[in-house]
């Protein structure tokens, strides 16, 4: 059985601006062991000398003129904001 | 009228011809969509006012292309600019983009009628549809059973006649899986061929937007027209199109086809394993040859997926904030805010997913997990090159079982993760695939998968229509 415990599980939530309750916690600590262990398969393969693939497609530094050209206005960029303020998104005040 | 008994061009001959208003085609779809979507709830967002209105507006006009006037359903991760885009997550219930995707631009172009958006797994993660957060989608030849996912609204709405295309999007079997469920025709182009502009990304190295239709000819028509390089997205491929549609009507005879044992061994259904091995004789019958191949590693790519798929999800989704769009959860700081948004917002396979990626992702963990994905990932691709190097396509089934009941894998998610394993490494290698309904098992559909070369899709096409040609399969229709 695998090697996650629940305080993993809580440390990779608060990575993941996630919050569960205890039950949650619990669940997820048992599912998660589970793909974990099932994704120890991947063990039984060598792959010391293989390179990893991030991208099926060799594209590299795709450049473009910088041109100036329209952009989305500033009403229509905060069209969809839950909260907005003086022409800007609103949060919470971050400083004390 | 009825679109069962129509094909993009059939459809288009009669508008021009004046034997049908583009007006009465759109309500045929809305006609249609009521009749039907109370069982199978294909469709999340109707547009009907627009669309109506639009259509209104091309019958003054002349018809001047194949797509002129022509219903279409669109997944609803896919932004459509003033209408309303979820991805199926009450995250995003109120979400209204602002811009079109570049696929839309190009159906817009050609004035295709959007009706509206399709149901799919929140965040098109899910196999069965069940994950949606609004209601699952069920499949049209049996309403006991899921259309598969994530685009199951897509492929049911094609299936059940609401409309005569869609278009969803595969980044583990997404199209191909719902499109072999419902006994319609689903291409994953090769990535890189059509524009991920404006699709909500899942995983971005592997998501692709393709075709669902009810003949191969269609979905070649929607390719042709949806595929393409876009400056606004880095990753679409700079090379030309090929001619899709010139690929149709083609002989295959001295086609070379691999059929990798791993594709028919266990856990494959008896009457899966029967309807590709007549299949296969058909083929021979066309004059095709076929020889038994390994993909030695294809039994490792459903846990290299689920790393790597996560782990880019994780990143991904970490847009979803409730700050700048979406539902926002107040909370008593601003981590505090972004936390119950999230929580609350999305559904457990995203957050389950989210925790996994994260965690393959996270500090000690990423050279065991996701590197080591990655590496997989490599000798996945090498597989296929291998064996493309010798043939023309590999023919396999989609699934290895037909569409499942409501509820039957919905509480065990390492079982449902498993029922992709035939999909799944095709998005991991790039390569294009299709899946035509290849006949029947107890009732329900079972879909035959070609693969082939990447920016091949035209020899998928020729062997497809080839095979159609020949049987009845996409003739069948569903009783509603």
């Amino acid at each position: 059985m695998s090697k996650i415990t629940k305080e993993q599980v809580e440390h990779v939530a608060d990575l993941a601006r996630l919050s569960f309750t205890e039950a949650e916690i619990e669940e997820f600590t048992n599912q998660m062991s589970k793909v974990i262990d099932y994704a120890e398969v991947l063990n039984e393969l060598d792959t010391e000398n293989v390179e990893p693939t991030t991208h099926v497609m060799d594209v590299r530094n795709v450049l473009r003129e910088d041109n100036v050209k329209p952009s989305l206005q500033r009403e229509e960029a905060l069209k969809n904001a839950p909260k907005q303020k003086d022409g800007q998104f609103e949060v919470p005040s971050v400083l004390d | 009228m009825s679109f069962y008994d129509e094909t993009l061009s059939s459809l288009h001959t009669k508008i021009k011809n004046k034997e049908v208003t583009i007006t009465e085609l759109t309500e045929q779809s809305f006609k249609r969509i009521k009749e039907t979507d109370d069982k199978i709830h294909a469709f999340l967002t109707l547009d009907e006012e627009r669309a109506l209105a639009k259509a209104r507006e091309l019958d003054e006009q002349n018809a001047d292309n194949l797509f002129f006037g022509i219903p279409a359903g669109i997944k609803d991760n896919i932004v459509t600019k003033g209408l309303r885009t979820t991805c199926g997550s009450q995250l995003l219930d109120n979400f209204e983009p602002v811009h079109d995707a570049t696929v839309m631009n190009r159906l817009n172009e050609k004035n295709v009628v959007t009706v509206g958006k399709l149901n799919m797994d929140e965040f098109a993660m899910g196999s069965s549809n069940e994950n949606s957060s609004y209601v699952a989608a069920r499949n049209p030849w049996n309403t006991d059973h899921v259309p598969g996912g994530s685009s199951g609204g897509s492929a049911a709405a094609v299936a059940a006649g609401q409309v005569p295309f869609t278009l969803g999007s595969d980044t583990g079997g997404s199209i191909r899986q719902p499109a072999s469920f419902c006994g319609v025709v689903g291409l994953k182009p090769t990535y890189g061929r059509v524009s991920r502009f404006g699709l909500v990304a899942f995983a971005s190295s592997l998501d692709q937007i393709g075709p669902i239709t009810r003949t191969v000819e269609d979905n070649a028509y929607v390719l042709q027209q949806i595929a393409g390089h876009d400056p606004l997205d880095s990753t679409s491929a700079n090379m030309e199109v090929a001619d899709y549609t010139s690929a149709l009507n083609q002989d295959i005879a001295g086609l070379r086809i691999a059929v990798p044992k791993e594709y028919l061994g266990e856990g494959v259904d008896e009457g899966v394993k029967a309807r590709i091995q007549e299949a296969l004789a058909k083929l021979e019958e066309l004059g095709a040859t076929w020889e038994e191949v390994s993909l030695p590693n294809s039994k490792y790519a459903v846990a290299a997926y689920y790393l790597l798929a996560s782990s880019e999800a994780s990143a991904n989704l970490a847009r979803f904030d409730g700050v700048r769009y979406g539902v926002r959860k107040e909370g008593e700081d601003l981590l505090d805010l972004y936390k119950k948004s999230r929580s609350e917002g999305f559904g457990d396979e995203v957050k389950r997913r989210i925790m996994l990626g994260t965690f393959a992702l996270s500090s000690g963990y990423y050279d065991a997990f996701y590197k080591k994905a990655q590496k997989v990932r490599t000798l996945i691709r090498e597989d296929f090159e291998h064996v493309l190097n010798s043939f023309d396509v590999i023919l396999g089934p989609t699934v290895p079982t037909t569409a499942f009941k409501v509820g039957e894998n919905s509480n065990d998610p390492l079982t449902m993760y498993l029922k992709d394993i035939l999909t799944i490494p095709v998005n991991l290698a790039g390569n294009p695939a299709i899946s035509v309904p290849c006949g029947f098992s107890d009732g329900l559909p079972v879909g035959l998968q070609l693969i082939a070369k990447p920016f091949e899709e035209r020899t998928l096409y020729k062997v497809a229509h080839a095979y159609e040609r020949a049987t009845d399969h996409t003739k069948v229709k569903p009783e509603l």
